[in-house]
């Protein structure tokens, strides 16, 4: 889809039509203290002087560091197909498709992105994504509070801490009773069930690493009449049990793993799909497929009455931008990938993790705090505080991974290491070298 | 164009475009065939819980069409006792049959007195005459 900004000429003649002669009259109703005052810029660069300064910003970043950081966010390697393909022009624009007319291309790419996030979580329906895995994850908990008319939310400790802060901030005037616990242990969970719980939230693999059976959980929460919400790693449901598989209601999650780079605040992908009989309590844009007068097929935004666009007030959420350009990446990469593909990527990054744990444990006073299975990431309790360790680490140009002290206070010297496919051997060597020699 | 809009006698209204009649203990509720036209073809009806207690003019439900989302008020308070469950598979019996077949809500538990608060038919006929 096209998208041509208005041309001074354009705008010229809207001006005229309102009978204003600048912009800035449409802005006076605002208080004068309101309106921004001087912008007080800088005077302008050259084009060479513009390159100099933003590679010098550039190279402040830490990007030759050997990254073994995860905690949600992962360094995997992404063909260059992707970038190559989303740049086309037909692609590369903010503006969503309203007009099936003019969008039948970046409606289908939406439609086959919502398959593929169907295929992956073994749900009904998927929508055409959210702004990332921590607001998906907001939006899944609205969703059991809509749906079960209810005001309590079990979110397991383990699920991670970054989301958990989001979904506090999201809530924080919605008088929700949120319930932060661990509730790894069924019976535990039990204790908390009542008939005020609306869902309950888990997260696979867990922020730790470890895959979860939450068959046991799903069960308890539905017997008390709430919805069950996974968060997980997209690129694991490859090779971990689905969370159709699990008996969830609602999966959500961050699609970043598949094919989008990492960067600071993003953009990233939230993916989300539930139950059909969740289908019209699920928030965002969903693309659907139908026929023409004509017989022939074609796509379009479906179930819009739900969208603050039209219901205002009543929306299904205020929510309603999608991360169109990441989801293409990702059914882009998925493709590429292929479904045999995918296997074998996750099943590479487990490879290579569980390398990184034989080295890593091989050192001495260095242990695992879990008994796994795991995925691509685990955490080691180290004999220091994982904060110097990793600090130390950096100076030897090695990202160690996550002090996991910042968000779980007790679990100081705990660290939370990411091997995915893009680890060598010999930079998992060089982490337990490093590491030992820090120790 | 209220001419063509059908008006049964019998039936109360409320201004919102719902109807009400009774039988036996319960009070049917629906929309009025003026409400059909208006909202196009629905494609939706999210109807409430049995056991709900709803208040007269409260939210009942909404109803979805291809091109709007609307709020439905219950003429009567009292306990929503059946839902017309038809309607999750056939939502389109609402603009086939909207007196009929495509009934929303019984209630339960109203208050007679109520019905002094809603339009006989010669007073909603004589509401959509007005909106012309």
């Amino acid at each position: 889809m096209r998208f041509t900004p208005h041309t001074p000429d354009d705008r010229a003649a809207m001006l005229s039509a309102l009978g204003l002669q600048a912009v800035a009259e449409l802005f006076k109703e605002i208080p004068a203290n309101l309106r921004s005052q001087a912008w007080d810029l800088p005077p302008g660069m050259s084009e060479p002087e513009v390159c100099h300064y933003l590679a010098k910003l550039a190279g402040m970043n830490a990007h030759q560091l050997v990254c073994f950081l995860g905690g949600g966010f992962y360094d995997h390697h992404i063909p260059a197909a992707v970038d190559a393909l989303i740049s086309r022009g037909e692609f590369y624009t903010a503006y969503t498709p309203y007009q099936a007319e003019m969008s039948q291309g970046t409606l289908q790419s939406m439609f086959e992105y919502q398959t593929a996030i169907c295929r992956l979580t073994g749900l009904d329906a998927a929508n055409a994504s959210l702004y990332d895995g921590g607001t998906a994850l907001y939006e899944a908990s609205m969703m059991a509070v809509r749906k079960t008319k209810r005001k309590k939310l079990i979110v397991c400790t383990s699920v991670s801490p970054i989301y958990r802060i989001m979904l506090k901030s999201y809530t924080v005037n919605l008088h929700l009773d949120l319930v932060e616990a661990d509730v790894a242990d069924p019976a535990a969970l039990e204790t908390l069930l009542d008939q005020e719980t609306a869902g309950l939230v888990l997260q696979n693999p867990d922020f730790f690493g470890v895959l979860k059976d939450c068959a046991p959980h799903f069960e308890a929460i539905h017997r008390a009449g709430g919805l069950g919400i996974i968060s997980c790693n997209p690129l694991a449901l490859a090779v971990a049990r689905t969370p159709a598989e699990m008996g969830a209601d609602i999966a959500v999650g961050e699609g970043q793993p598949l094919g989008l780079p990492l960067s600071f605040g993003g953009p990233y992908l939230g993916f989300m799909a539930a139950t059909e009989a969740l289908l019209r309590t699920m928030p965002g844009r969903i693309v659907g497929r139908t026929s023409d007068a004509k017989g022939r097929v074609g796509y379009c935004l479906t179930l819009q009455t739900r969208e603050q666009h039209i219901r205002r007030e009543k929306a299904t959420s205020n929510i309603c931008s999608n991360e169109a350009l990441c989801a293409l990446a990702a059914v882009i990469f998925l493709g590429l990938m292929g479904k045999q593909g995918l296997v074998e990527l996750a099943e590479l990054n487990m490879t290579q993790a569980a390398y990184a744990r034989e080295r890593l444990t091989a050192i001495p006073r260095v242990e695992l705090v879990d008994e796994g299975p795991w995925f691509n990431e685990f955490r080691v309790r180290l004999p220091i505080d994982a904060r110097v360790a990793v600090s130390q680490m950096i100076d030897k140009g090695i990202a160690a991974g996550f002090p996991l002290g910042r968000y779980y206070p007790d679990q100081a010297n705990n660290l939370l290491v990411a091997v995915t496919e893009k680890r060598s051997k010999e930079e998992i060597g060089y982490l337990a070298e490093g590491l030992e020699a820090v120790l | 164009m209220s001419e063509a809009m059908q008006v049964p006698e019998g039936l109360y209204y409320t201004k919102e475009h719902e109807w009400v009649r009774v039988e036996g203990d319960l009070a049917v509720v629906g929309l009025t065939h003026f409400a059909q036209d208006q909202l196009g073809d629905i494609t939706y009806v999210d109807l409430p819980e049995v056991g709900a207690a709803l208040e007269q003019m409260g939210e009942m439900c909404v109803v979805e069409s291809v091109k709007a989302a609307a709020d439905v008020y219950s003429p009567l308070g009292g306990v929503v006792a059946e839902v017309n469950a038809a309607l999750d598979d056939a939502p389109e019996l609402i603009n086939k049959d909207c007196y009929g077949k495509g009934w929303l809500v019984k209630l339960g538990e109203f208050d007679r007195a109520e019905f002094d608060n809603l339009l006989d038919s010669a007073a909603y006929r004589k509401l959509l005459s007005e909106r012309e």
